[in-house]
């Protein structure tokens, strides 16, 4: 299959135009202006394509509420302390059961922080995108052909399980150029029966809602939505990881890449070790973490932030194995050799 | 003299208004140019948080509830993914005027091929009476006990002149529900905004002084005096932008 170089912004774009995404909203934001710039350029010469810039994150955000309303497939994107702005309005489509992509190219905070790679958001996105009982799913891609892959499968989950499905990058990712391929797979037309987008006279009228007084109706929807969340737990987790390892280093995203070659390294120097990669950040890949760690003594988290996938990890272990962790903040890189050297002091005292 | 009907548009239930609201009036107009138009099924209502939040259970065309302020975003989004589509906004002045300003704004700029129903009342109604960014000087409210003070809480928005200046806004008129003669103006000006939509001309915005008879703590008919002596003064009726957006 022909490969393209691109940057992982732009080949994200791409892909979700291949899906059949043809409305797109947003508001600049560095590191995932290319994602808007080249939504602007190409989604405007496609038929029924929709680009606009809006006024702000807020304004992009509820265009995808009314425009997932009405039954269009669309998506938005930003980074930080977008995402923060976009808070309220996802928990609006959340509660009006809308489907779209959101993606969040994560930059350093907390407050204007730096436009630098982090992995800061990862509480933000699994425990507290919005207010209310809810939860979304976060796709966590690792290579510019993650995010090919994991924009197709955001769609595909958006409109299966009537969600907003996010997709948490970072800023290397989404500026790192890399060779891509797409396999030119459009998702078939999702069924939009329920979209307020004109009866026509030719059935009953739609609402796109999130309001309901009566606390029995109300608690109806939300406990039908987790059902959907347990399906989504059941059957869209996904890892990749080594088996066997004695000392497991769990890491996600770009922070992945640099532990895989952290891992090799020890493992070249003979050092039982293994990386665990998450694919979902929410739902968590329990299952899959316990297969990981049979063998383990110990667990090696690495982020770039000061730790915030550690509970997921522990409690998924339900606390059976120590969990250090090693992390950059800041809007810093973790280099190989910084987590190399944490894993052979692990090595050392699991010796000892 | 016509029957006097329901309008197919407006759904046959009681509406939770309280007694005196004008709210009933403009529902009833907006589904009246709805029905005379023929266009209730391609047409997507958007409703606001705040005293109309349940207006989707009042019309019959599709209809969106939107967060607080955030309705012309929302509207945008669904016309642009819809241009053929007719799509109306319905809010009041918090909503508008306050919390929305930045959405209803650059809606306004962009000259979004939509409908905005302005309902201005002075006051923020279903949260208790609060001031409102449409609130006359000198006005009490639960937040102005002793009334607003032009010192301390700034000025009243107009909306309808500040719009005018931008040159996305095909049509913003001013009207009030207070007798036949201003409700009848009303429809017209309502239906040429419809109608604007209809001919892809741009953004329209046709503000209503209405009255709130709960929270200005006045009987129905006092309160309609109120207007005419209060509002009126301070927000002239009248058409404020009637120009060419797009041809």
């Amino acid at each position: 299959m022909e490969k393209i170089l691109m940057k992982g912004n732009e080949a994200c774009a791409e892909a979700a135009i291949r899906a059949g995404c043809k409305c797109y909203f947003g508001y600049p934001i560095t590191p995932q202006n290319e994602i808007t710039a080249y939504m602007s350029k190409h989604l405007p010469k496609i038929d029924g394509g929709v680009f606009v810039q809006a006024e702000s994150e807020i304004g992009a955000i509820n265009m995808i509420y009314g425009c997932a309303g009405s039954g269009s497939r669309c998506m938005t994107s930003s980074s930080s302390p977008g995402i923060s702005l976009k808070s309220e309005g996802i928990s609006y489509i959340v509660g009006a059961d809308l489907p779209c992509v959101i993606v969040n190219v994560q930059r350093g905070g907390p407050g204007l922080g730096t436009i630098q790679p982090s992995q800061a958001d990862y509480w933000q996105a699994t425990k507290a995108i919005g207010h209310g009982d809810m939860r979304i799913p976060i796709l966590a891609p690792a290579s510019a052909q993650e995010m090919v892959d994991m924009t197709l499968k955001a769609f595909r989950i958006a409109e299966e399980y009537r969600t907003p499905v996010m997709i948490l990058a970072d800023g290397l990712l989404g500026q790192m150029m890399e060779p891509v391929s797409f396999d030119n797979k459009s998702l078939p037309e999702a069924d939009s029966s329920w979209a307020a987008n004109g009866h026509a006279n030719s059935r009953p009228k739609n609402t796109i809602n999130s309001l309901y007084l009566d606390p029995l109706e109300l608690e109806q929807k939300i406990k039908e939505r987790f059902k959907r969340y347990e399906q989504i737990t059941e059957k869209e987790v996904g890892a990749v990881y080594d088996k066997g390892a004695k000392i497991v280093v769990a890491a996600y995203g770009s922070t992945a890449r640099v532990a895989r070659s952290a891992v090799d390294k020890a493992r070249a120097e003979g050092i039982n070790a293994g990386l665990f990669r998450p694919q979902t950040l929410w739902p968590f890949p329990k299952k899959q973490l316990i297969e990981a760690t049979e063998n383990a003594k110990v667990v090696l988290v690495t982020e770039m932030s000061m730790g915030q996938m550690v509970d997921d990890v522990k409690m998924s272990l339900e606390f059976k194995l120590p969990v250090q962790f090693f992390g950059r903040t800041g809007g810093f890189v973790p280099n190989p050799d910084e987590i190399l050297t944490k894993i052979k002091e692990l090595e050392v005292s699991d010796n000892a | 003299m016509p029957d006097f009907k329901r309008p197919h548009a407006l759904v046959d239930i009681p509406t939770h208004y309280c007694p005196g609201c004008t709210h009933g009036i403009i529902h009833r107009l907006v589904a009246e140019v709805i029905d005379d138009m023929g266009i209730e099924g391609d047409t997507i209502g958007v409703c606001p948080v705040g005293c109309s939040v349940l207006g989707y259970f009042y019309f019959n065309c599709d209809m969106m509830q939107a967060s607080h302020g955030r309705s012309p975003a929302v509207a945008t989004g669904i016309k642009r993914a819809n241009p053929d589509k007719f799509v109306f906004t319905y809010q009041g002045d918090g909503d508008l005027a306050a919390i929305g300003t930045a959405e209803t704004v650059h809606a306004a700029a962009r000259g979004e091929n939509i409908t905005v129903i302005f309902i201005n009342n002075a006051i923020y109604g279903m949260t208790g009476g609060q001031m409102a960014p449409t609130t006359l000087p000198g006005q009490t409210s639960q937040t102005s006990p002793y009334g607003r003070n032009p010192n301390t809480e700034g000025f009243p928005i107009r909306i309808c002149e500040m719009l005018s200046t931008l040159d996305g806004v095909a049509y913003a008129e001013r009207v009030a529900t207070i007798d036949p003669k201003s409700i009848n103006a009303a429809k017209k000006a309502i239906r040429k905004g419809f109608e604007i939509q209809k001919n892809k001309k741009g953004f329209s915005i046709i503000e209503v002084l209405s009255t709130c008879p709960t929270n200005w703590g006045l009987t129905p008919l006092k309160a309609l005096d109120w207007l005419k002596e209060n509002m009126l003064p301070y927000y002239p009726l009248g058409v404020y932008a009637d120009k060419e957006v797009r041809s």
